[in-house]
C-alpha cells in the first residue's frame, strides 16, 4: 500500500512529445523576432557604415554650401531644435492637463470613452491629414502663415497623445492611499494633485515628454507645408519665421537634389537617427531607473 | 480689565477665524477654476478631433458639392489634375496602390510581429526579455522619411540585383518597409495584449500540467484574441495613413499594380507630393482636401472598430 508505483514520477511518452513540441514553437517564435530585428540592424549597420565618415563637428555647425550640394547641416538642425522647443511648449501644459483631467477627475463613462477615443484617433489620424489641417487651421484660417509657430502648433497637435497617454499612465500608478490620506487631511483635490500625484509621477511625465520630442523632431509631412522649407538663408528669428528642418532636408536631399554629394542625405539621416534613438534610450533608461527605485 | 483681555483675545480669535476661512475660500476658489481649467484641456483631443474634420472638410467641400461626381472619382483610374484643358481625378489607382503596399506590408509585419510578441510576453525571461523589449521600443522610434531613405538608398538597388528589374521602386519595396515599419509598433501593442492576459489563467493551466505551449495556445492566445485583433487594426491604420515612406519608396507613378514589381502611387503620398504645386482655393487643391477628408474617415472608422473590439474582452 505505502509503495508508490515507481513509474509515476517518470514522464510518459506523451510528456515528452509536449516537450518537444514546446521546444519546437520556442525555436519557432525564437526565430521570427530574430528575423524582425535582424534586418533592420542590417540596415542601420549600412546606415552608419555609409554616413559615418559625413559625420563631424564641422557638418553639424556649418551651413550647406554649394547650391545644398555640400557641406553641413546647422540650419537644418537648429530649425529642428525650434520647431521641437515650440511645440513642446504648446503641447505638454495641455498634455499633462489633459492627463490630470482622465486620471483624477473623469468617471468612468460614455464621456470619458469618446476622449479616449479622440486621444486614438489624434494618434492615428495620418500624419499628411494633420498637414492639411495645419495649413487649412493655423496657416490660412489664424493667418500664421508658413512659419515655426503654425507647424510647431500642428506637430503639438499631432504628437498630444504621447504625452496624455505616458502621463495617464505614471499618475495612475500612484496609489490610491496616497491621495485619500491627502484628502483626510482636509486638502483639496487640485492640493493633493499638486503636493501628492504630481510630485509621486514626475519621472514618468517626464518620460513621455522625451518621446514627444522623438517623436515630433521625426515627422515630415506635418511641417512640410506649414513652416519648413528646404533652403531658407536665414536662421530663424522669431516664431513667425519660416525654417530649415532635419527631416525635410533629408527627404528633399535624398529625392529633388541632383548632383548632391552621397554623403549628405547619409549624414543627416544619420543625424536624426542619432537623436531620436538618443532621445528614446534616455527615455527608457530613465523609466527603469524609476521602477528599481520605486517606494510603493 | 480682564474682560477687556477676554474681548480683545475672542476678536483675535475671530479675526483668525476669518482669516482661515478667507484663505480655505481661496483655496476652495483655485481648485474649482483648476478643475474648469483641467476639464477643458481633458476635453482639447476631443476638440483637436472635431477641428481637423472641421478645417480639411473646409477646405474640400466645394469640390464634393459642386463638381465631383462620386463614381468618378472613386471608380476611374485616371489622376492628371495638372491637366489644364481637362483635369481628370480619378482615385481609384491611388486606392490600390494604397490598398496593394498596406496589405504587402502586414502580410510581412502581422506575423512576424505577432510571433515575437509572444516570444517575448510568454517565453522569453530575465534579462533576454528586457533586451528586446527595448530594442524594438526604439525600432519603433525611426522615423518614417528615415524608412523611405532606405527604401530609396538600400532596398532599391538590392531589388533591382536580386530581380533584375528596371526599377526597385515598387509595391514589394514600399511594403516591406512599411511592413518592417510597422512591425515593431505591432509587436508592442500584442504583446500589451498578452501581457493583459491575468496571470492566474497561467498558473491554473500550469497547475493541470500543460506545457508551456499548451497555455499559450489554449489559454493566453484565446484570451487576449480581441487584443490581438485590435492591434492588428491599429496597425493597419497606421500602414494605411503611413506618407513619407510610402512616398518615396512606391516610385509614385499612377498605376493599378499587376506584379508586386509595379510601381504604384500611394492617396496620402499623392497629397504631399502635389499639395505644394496646388494653388490656394483652386479645384486640385479642392480636391486634395478631400482625399483627406476620406483618409480621415477611413482611419476614424478603423480606429472605432479597433477600440469597440479591444474593449469587447474588457466587458465580456
Amino acid at each position: 500500500m505505502a509503495t508508490a508505483n515507481p513509474t509515476m514520477f517518470q514522464a510518459s511518452d506523451l510528456n515528452h512529445h509536449n516537450e518537444r513540441v514546446q521546444r519546437r514553437y520556442r525555436l519557432l517564435f525564437g526565430l521570427m523576432t530574430l528575423l524582425l530585428i535582424t534586418p533592420v540592424m542590417l540596415i542601420l549597420g549600412t546606415l552608419v557604415v555609409k554616413g559615418g565618415g559625413a559625420i563631424s563637428w564641422e557638418f553639424l555647425l556649418t551651413a550647406p554650401t554649394d547650391g545644398m550640394r555640400t557641406g553641413g547641416v546647422f540650419p537644418a538642425l537648429l530649425g529642428t531644435i525650434w520647431l521641437v522647443t515650440v511645440a513642446l511648449i504648446l503641447s505638454v501644459p495641455i498634455g499633462i492637463f489633459a492627463a490630470i483631467y482622465l486620471s483624477e477627475y473623469a468617471g468612468d463613462n460614455w464621456f470619458t470613452r469618446t476622449i479616449n477615443l479622440a486621444i486614438i484617433n489624434l494618434a492615428g489620424v495620418p500624419s499628411i491629414v494633420h498637414a492639411l489641417f495645419g495649413l487649412g487651421a493655423f496657416v490660412l484660417f489664424f493667418e500664421f502663415g508658413t512659419s515655426i509657430l503654425a507647424a510647431s502648433l500642428t506637430l503639438a497637435v499631432m504628437t498630444m497623445p504621447v504625452v496624455i497617454v505616458a502621463t495617464r499612465e505614471s499618475l495612475q500608478a500612484v496609489p490610491q492611499a496616497f491621495r485619500e490620506a491627502c484628502w483626510n487631511m482636509g486638502a483639496t483635490r487640485w492640493q493633493t494633485i499638486r503636493r501628492v500625484v504630481l510630485p509621486n509621477s514626475l519621472t514618468g511625465i517626464l518620460t513621455g515628454v522625451i518621446l514627444e520630442v522623438s517623436r515630433t523632431a521625426g515627422e515630415t509631412a506635418p511641417i512640410m507645408f506649414t513652416g519648413a522649407v528646404f533652403f531658407t538663408p536665414f536662421l530663424p528669428q522669431s516664431v513667425f519665421d519660416q525654417t530649415m528642418a532635419l527631416s525635410l532636408h533629408l527627404f528633399v536631399a535624398a529625392t529633388q537634389v541632383p548632383g548632391i554629394a552621397e554623403e549628405v542625405p547619409f549624414g543627416v539621416a544619420l543625424v536624426l537617427i542619432g537623436l531620436v534613438l538618443t532621445m528614446n534610450s534616455v527615455s527608457i533608461a530613465f523609466r527603469m531607473w524609476l521602477r528599481g527605485k520605486k517606494k510603493w | 480689565m480682564g474682560t477687556t483681555t477676554q474681548a480683545l483675545s475672542t476678536r483675535a480669535t475671530d479675526a483668525r477665524a476669518a482669516e482661515d476661512f478667507d484663505r480655505r475660500d481661496l483655496d476652495w476658489y483655485i481648485d474649482k477654476l483648476i478643475a474648469v481649467i483641467v476639464f477643458v484641456c481633458g476635453i482639447s483631443a476631443v476638440l483637436f478631433v472635431l477641428g481637423i474634420f472641421f478645417f480639411v472638410t473646409k477646405e474640400g467641400i466645394g469640390f464634393v458639392f459642386e463638381k465631383m461626381d462620386f463614381r468618378e472619382f472613386f471608380l476611374t483610374p485616371y489622376w492628371s489634375p495638372s491637366d489644364a484643358e481637362d483635369p481628370e481625378y480619378g482615385i481609384l489607382a491611388l486606392m490600390a496602390g494604397t490598398a496593394s503596399v498596406t496589405g504587402l506590408a502586414m502580410l510581412v509585419a502581422v506575423p512576424f510581429s505577432l510571433g515575437a510578441a509572444i516570444f517575448i510576453a510568454e517565453f522569453a525571461t530575465g534579462k533576454t526579455r528586457e533586451a528586446l523589449k527595448v530594442l524594438v521600443e526604439l525600432l519603433a522610434a525611426i522615423p518614417s522619411v528615415v524608412w523611405g531613405f532606405i527604401g530609396l538608398v538600400i532596398m532599391n538597388p538590392l531589388l533591382i540585383k536580386w530581380f533584375d528589374i528596371p526599377v526597385g521602386l515598387c509595391v514589394l519595396n514600399a511594403g516591406v518597409i512599411l511592413g518592417l515599419m510597422a512591425a515593431p509598433i505591432m509587436t508592442s501593442i500584442a504583446e500589451d495584449a498578452l501581457k493583459a492576459v491575468p496571470d492566474r489563467y497561467r498558473e491554473a493551466a500550469e497547475a493541470m500540467g500543460a506545457t508551456r505551449w499548451q497555455v499559450i495556445y489554449k489559454v493566453v492566445l484565446p484570451a487576449a484574441k480581441n487584443g490581438l485583433l485590435g492591434g492588428v487594426l491599429l496597425g493597419v491604420g497606421r500602414g494605411f495613413g503611413e506618407t513619407m515612406a510610402v512616398l518615396m519608396a512606391t516610385g509614385h507613378a499612377v498605376n493599378i499594380p499587376s506584379s508586386i514589381f509595379d510601381s504604384v502611387r500611394a492617396l496620402t503620398a499623392t497629397i504631399a507630393a502635389e499639395l505644394g504645386e496646388a494653388v490656394v482655393g483652386g479645384e486640385h487643391y479642392q480636391v486634395l482636401f478631400t482625399i483627406g477628408i476620406f483618409l480621415f474617415l477611413i482611419t476614424f472608422i478603423i480606429n472605432l472598430s479597433a477600440d469597440l473590439i479591444v474593449r469587447g474582452i474588457r466587458k465580456g
